[in-house]
């Protein structure tokens, strides 16, 4: 692994290369309409949803079998989350909230796979997530209580001077919240890729000798396995939590 | 070696901004430790505040990622 010109030139990681967005077919500059593997990994995703749901619940048996038991226990975990974080009155968008999770899920651990591509670590992506739950939770929030939403803000259990002062935290702080919501996903995935990646080119140089690299990269895939559901968990539940503040404005 | 003093500095910037994640380590620990210490002190109590965990510990993390944000932004979009 390691000859003279490598040695040479010292130790070349390059472990955001993996992010690199470009046209699947073809070489040609990315455009607007070219199919880029992003788009490519996001359908394999979108597939990959569809079928796990549709083969899982095929059969409708009293009895499950193993597959419909993994779907039915994913769909009562995210049912009891919207309903325990959220009320009863948010299960109107639970299709949405488990249209979500099962994306970022598929999408997180499908990245997982050697040479594959991670969607869900481009902050296109999920500011695009982010966004659309910031939205419509916003439009929600004021088509159900009217300008009355704005008692978010406006804190009635604080002393008297102390409310404006907290109203300004308050609303900087629900500004804030698809800036984290999207990044926390984004940056949690990307980092885990290319801790990955350069322990990977920590063992690329050593050659066959490198049994701690080795040791690490599973170790450090367990963790990242672990982390994928966990994000795809936390960013559910915030969406969650997102809601009841549209939901109950006061406090 | 090359380069220039805006790549040195950016650079140095992008370490100095990765600082900020130990700060969400510790809060991050802060959240998990006084959840078993309560978990600890009232098991049937635990079950129920498994989300309030998860929570506290996405809104912790959110800082330090933002500072690792930082430094990608110093790193490659600079």
């Amino acid at each position: 692994m390691a000859t003279e010109t490598e040695a040479q030139k010292g130790l070349e990681i390059h472990p955001m290369d993996q992010f690199l967005i470009k046209p699947v077919l073809g070489d040609g500059p990315l455009v607007w309409y070219s199919f880029s593997n992003t788009a490519m990994w996001m359908a394999i995703t979108l597939v990959g949803v569809i079928i796990f749901l549709v083969v899982g619940t095929r059969k409708k048996s009293y009895v499950p079998d193993r597959f419909q038991m993994v779907v039915e226990l994913i769909y009562g975990f995210v049912r009891n989350m919207v309903q325990d974080v959220a009320g009863r009155d948010a299960l109107p968008f639970f299709p949405y909230i488990m249209t979500a999770f099962m994306f970022v899920i598929f999408s997180n651990v499908l990245g997982l796979i050697p040479m594959s591509f991670t969607p869900t670590s481009h902050i296109a992506v999920t500011a695009t997530l982010a966004l659309t739950v910031f939205i419509s939770v916003t439009v929600i929030g004021f088509v159900k209580h009217g300008l009355g939403f704005l008692g978010l803000f406006w804190i009635s259990s604080a002393p008297l001077p102390l409310r404006p002062v907290l109203a300004v935290i308050e609303v900087m702080s629900y500004f804030v919240r698809p800036i984290s919501h999207s990044i926390r996903l984004a940056g949690n995935m990307m980092a885990g890729h290319a801790m990955i990646k350069v322990f990977a080119a920590f063992a690329g140089v050593m050659g066959l000798g490198a049994f701690v690299p080795i040791i690490a990269i599973s170790a450090v895939y367990g963790l990242e396995l672990l982390v994928a559901f966990i994000q795809a968990y936390v960013f559910t539940i915030l969406t969650c939590v997102y809601l009841k503040d549209a939901l109950h404005p006061q406090h | 070696m090359e380069g220039d003093l805006n790549t040195m500095g950016a650079l140095i910037g992008a370490g100095l901004a990765c600082t900020g994640m130990g700060g969400a380590a510790i809060g991050v620990g802060h959240v998990a430790g006084n959840y078993l210490a309560g978990a600890l002190r009232n098991p049937s109590a635990a079950q129920s505040q498994t989300a309030m965990l998860f929570i506290g510990i996405a809104f912790a993390e959110a800082f330090g990622i933002f500072s690792f944000l930082v430094a990608l932004l110093l790193m490659f979009a600079l």
